[in-house]
């Protein structure tokens, strides 16, 4: 049956997320490398490797994006943030080499938007993950374009599968 | 388009939110009492899954809503049994006055004669259309009682209201010369 009546809550641009989408939510729900900086009594059960009661400080475990966000305080007292490898400096330069190469949904399939949201965490590398997303889009939306223009009659599922959540919308 | 309505899986998340609240009542008693301010961190991080809760539920059902009302558009006033068989019971009382809002506001256009918005998709420019047929949809009658034979690839010069839910269907295609 035909959509055009339905108008889903869209993802929130930028670092911002939208409450409501269900997008930002499935989203927030990708996990991130953290160690925790104070210790949490009596959640031992939280953290599978150990039998501990309680969670001390200085583990290293995976927390989901909105639990993360939601503990972390600029003053380090809580959680400080790994990044993810894909932000890290080795894939940041791959990407700038050649961002048209790389499948985005493989290495995602949020790749702009949880990059956007690890910039909530401090990290001193933010302004070149900041910098690394912009020239990735910059580099591959004028190749998306393109293809979505000329895609007529064409079986566009080999070049659509290879693109983040938020090219695919584009595409669209 | 619209799933069934998980009444399980919300009395879950509801069971779920408050056993968080009330270890969270626990804990915060207790360090009240006994300056633990150690289980606050615990405290944060259980709030922070509460929240979580809360989000995902408000999301869900107002997805549904968008989907709901969406159906008054899609499929007109009278919803079929299935699709009102997955709706839970507030919701379909929603979409009953959903369908008095638009109702009264479709009464109040055009000068007090009132307007049916929900069969145009776009202002219309023109009375009468050209249209293709996409597939073969047998005889289609229009009001003089005339009757149109819809094989795959004739075309017709027909009036739009009529078109609208063949196109939609897709069965007809506008053509735009």
């Amino acid at each position: 049956m035909s959509t055009q009546s339905y108008f889903p809550v869209p993802p929130g641009v930028g670092m911002e997320e939208n409450f409501l989408s269900l997008d930002d939510i499935l989203l927030s729900h990708e996990r991130l490398p953290v160690r925790t900086e104070c210790s949490f009594p009596r959640l031992g059960f939280l953290e599978r490797s150990s039998d501990a009661h309680d969670i001390p400080e200085g583990t290293k475990m995976e927390l989901p994006l909105w639990l993360s966000k939601g503990l972390y305080e600029r003053k380090r007292k809580v959680l400080s943030v790994d990044l993810p490898k894909v932000y890290k400096e080795g894939w940041r330069t791959v990407f700038t080499a050649d961002p048209c190469v790389v499948d985005l949904h493989k290495m995602g399939p949020y790749y702009y938007g949880l990059g956007s949201q690890i910039l909530h965490f401090d990290s001193p590398e933010n302004s070149d993950i900041a910098q690394a997303l912009l020239q990735t889009f910059i580099g591959r939306f004028r190749r998306t374009m393109d293809s979505s223009q000329n895609a007529y009659n064409e079986d566009t599922s080999a070049l659509v599968e290879r693109l983040d959540s938020l090219e695919k919308a584009l595409f669209r | 388009m619209l799933a069934l309505f998980q009444e399980d899986g919300l009395r879950q998340v509801l069971q779920e939110m408050e056993a968080l609240y009330e270890q969270n009542q626990a804990d915060v008693n207790e360090a009240k009492s006994f300056g633990r301010s150690d289980l606050i961190p615990s405290i944060k991080l259980r709030h922070c899954c509460l929240l979580r809760n809360q989000r995902c539920i408000t999301a869900y059902l107002y997805d549904r809503l968008l989907r709901i009302r969406a159906l008054r558009w899609e499929y007109g006033s009278v919803l079929p049994a299935n699709v009102r068989f997955h709706m839970s019971a507030e919701e379909v009382q929603w979409f009953g006055q959903y369908k008095k809002s638009l109702a009264s506001f479709m009464r109040s256009l055009g000068e007090g004669e009132g307007l049916d918005i929900t069969q145009d998709i776009k202002p219309p420019k023109s009375l009468y259309i050209q249209v293709r047929c996409l597939k073969d949809h047998g005889e289609f009658e229009i009001e003089d009682g005339t009757v149109i034979l819809l094989k795959k690839n004739s075309q017709h010069f027909l009036p739009r209201w009529k078109c609208e839910q063949l196109i939609r269907q897709g069965v007809l295609e506008h053509v735009v010369s």
